[in-house]
């Protein structure tokens, strides 16, 4: 058992410092991140001016699904928070290209557990990101602070922060389990562009879930891609409340439970059918 | 042997090489052509959901500053038109032009006896970005005859392909830009990025960027960087009955792609000039 911490604290640590060569220009990218957001501002400055709504005082009466115009804009800034936790470049491709290459091999002869490997690379990852991202993150919400009607109470922060960490591992074990699918395909390539697709629509990160009309919003969120992005933010901006809150936390905790299962599964099953291509 | 190469050929000739590679996989092609479609499909979902709320995009509806649900369509329709333009012809090669730089492989485009500016511009074309192409066609087709008591002008829709090709210019001056910066910076994945946050500003009517800050917005995106004119202006020419006080902007759109152009290829030249190459 000490072993086994030791290999992980070992990869954490190994992760953590890669991660740390490369902070350049990364302050100002995260920064540029949020640009997208001024657009965002002034688009829906112009819906609410457009419903002849005094958009500008953000008055309770012009609500598009429940968000005025200064929700709407703090919910963009809360969202981007949530994909921060939830969103993992390269992790679905690089099992693929893993698996496709066959260098997945080194995982089945030493004793590390690929999944988890890979998990505490992005907790790494992940972490240093938090630690550097936090300077920009911290100017742009200064800068949007006016959009923000304070903050919310504790039982609130601490359920958005159990959400955040519930999206992470929603979206790893999300993304991993497609990597996954490369033991079946070879090329995961354009499900993923799909998987995308939809993931960029339905987590909510296009627009809060909950302003699409009478069917729409059900299927929407039904799915478990609302966790990602949508969910965090709502509970945040206390559009999701008391025991409607932890209700949802608890299927959010479900469906990491059930993919973390699949990807176990889909992991075990792959590997029988896996023959090493490559040298 | 003509000394001087017969610049519409090579060009034509990049354009069947590149369909050709294209259809080389063919459902790879399909995907890409379906997942483009989608994205474009969900941006305008987010509208028409925009729509069920609104009829007006801005409070202005009398002085003819707010976009009612057709005219942003057309505008819509316009800036898929131009954005895919430069996504077919010149996005993949802007890509593979830093690449270039940083494997030194730029070498060889410059021994070639022909424009290298032209060579690298155009070399690659991306056949995938035809299909948002159609879809804006069509989207135009729908919007136009929609419009709220307002048919175009004749010369409206004799100006709408010439405004769509100097914004077109315009896009292609910056993107060229930033990827000839790649000589000076070895490796410019921050300027794409760059790239993209810019030009998401054109993505809508100049109209909605309003007050204080929005109003210095609106002069720099129009003068410092030209990106507000490049939907703008053909847009307006189709989608809204002729209003003179624009004219200053029809006419300054023309002047701005003529400096853009002009600013893009010095630099790309001066990129030339200082590029020393790499690995050999």
């Amino acid at each position: 058992m000490l072993t086994r911490t030791q290999t992980w604290w070992t990869i954490l640590r190994i992760s953590f410092e890669e991660r740390l060569v490369y902070r350049g220009d990364f302050w100002l990218g995260t920064l540029m991140r949020f640009l997208p957001i001024v657009t965002q501002v002034f688009l829906w400055g112009a819906v609410f001016a457009g419903m002849g709504v005094a958009a500008k005082s953000g008055t309770s009466s012009g609500q598009i699904g429940g968000f005025s115009y200064h929700d709407m804009v703090a919910y963009y800034l809360v969202a981007m928070i949530g994909r921060a936790f939830s969103s993992m470049p390269g992790l679905a491709s690089g099992i693929a290209r893993q698996i496709r290459d066959g260098e997945i091999k080194k995982y089945l002869v030493q004793p590390i557990d690929l999944i988890g490997f890979l998990f505490l690379t992005r907790v790494a990852h992940k972490l240093v990101y938090y630690g550097v991202a936090l300077g920009p993150f911290a100017v742009a919400f200064y800068l949007f602070r006016g959009y923000f009607s304070g903050w919310p109470p504790a039982e609130v922060l601490v359920a958005f922060l159990i959400s955040l960490i519930l999206a992470f591992l929603l979206g790893f074990f999300l993304e991993a389990l497609i990597g996954m699918l490369g033991f079946w395909t070879l090329e995961v390539s354009s499900l993923l562009w799909i998987y995308m697709l939809f993931n960029f629509f339905l987590s909510g990160h296009m627009f809060p879930l909950s302003i699409l009309p009478a069917p729409w919003n059900t299927i929407a969120l039904a799915t478990p891609l609302q966790y990602l992005a949508y969910f965090p933010a709502a509970v945040f901006l206390e559009k999701i409340e008391g025991s409607a809150m932890w209700q949802g936390l608890a299927s959010q905790a479900a469906w990491v439970l059930f993919f973390v299962v699949a990807c176990r599964v889909a992991f075990a099953r792959g590997v029988r059918r896996y023959s090493a291509f490559g040298g | 042997m003509s000394p001087r190469p017969n610049y519409l050929r090579v060009f034509l000739t990049f354009v069947r090489n590149s369909l050709i590679r294209d259809m080389m996989f063919p459902t790879n092609f399909i995907i890409e052509s379906i997942s483009s479609i989608g994205w474009v499909a969900m941006n305008l979902a987010l509208y028409i959901l925009i729509f069920n709320y609104t009829n007006y995009l801005g409070a202005d509806a009398e002085g003819g500053g707010a976009w009612d649900k057709y005219q942003f369509f057309v505008f819509l329709a316009t800036s898929l038109l131009i954005n895919n333009i430069v996504q077919m012809f010149f996005m993949p090669n802007a890509e593979e032009f830093s690449e270039l730089i940083r494997s030194g492989n730029l070498d060889f485009a410059l021994l070639k006896p022909i424009d290298t500016q032209f060579l690298i511009s155009l070399q690659k074309v991306d056949w995938s970005a035809a299909a948002n192409l159609v879809l804006g066609l069509l989207l135009l087709g729908y919007a136009l005859p929609r419009l709220d008591g307002f048919t175009p002008s004749l010369l409206a829709f004799v100006l709408y392909p010439l405004y769509i090709a100097l914004g077109v210019s315009i896009m292609y001056s910056i993107m060229i830009g930033l990827a000839a910066t790649s000589v000076w910076l070895g490796r410019n994945q921050s300027l794409y990025d760059f790239w993209f946050y810019i030009t998401n500003f054109a993505r809508y009517p100049l109209e909605i960027y309003n007050g204080p800050i929005g109003n210095y917005l609106r002069w720099a995106l129009t003068i410092l960087i030209p990106v507000l004119v490049v939907v703008n202006v053909p847009a307006r020419l189709l989608a809204k009955p002729f209003q003179p006080e624009y004219t200053y902007l029809a006419v300054f759109a023309i002047v701005a792609t003529a400096l853009s152009l002009v600013v893009s290829r010095w630099v790309f030249r001066r990129a030339l000039l200082s590029y020393r190459s790499a690995s050999s």
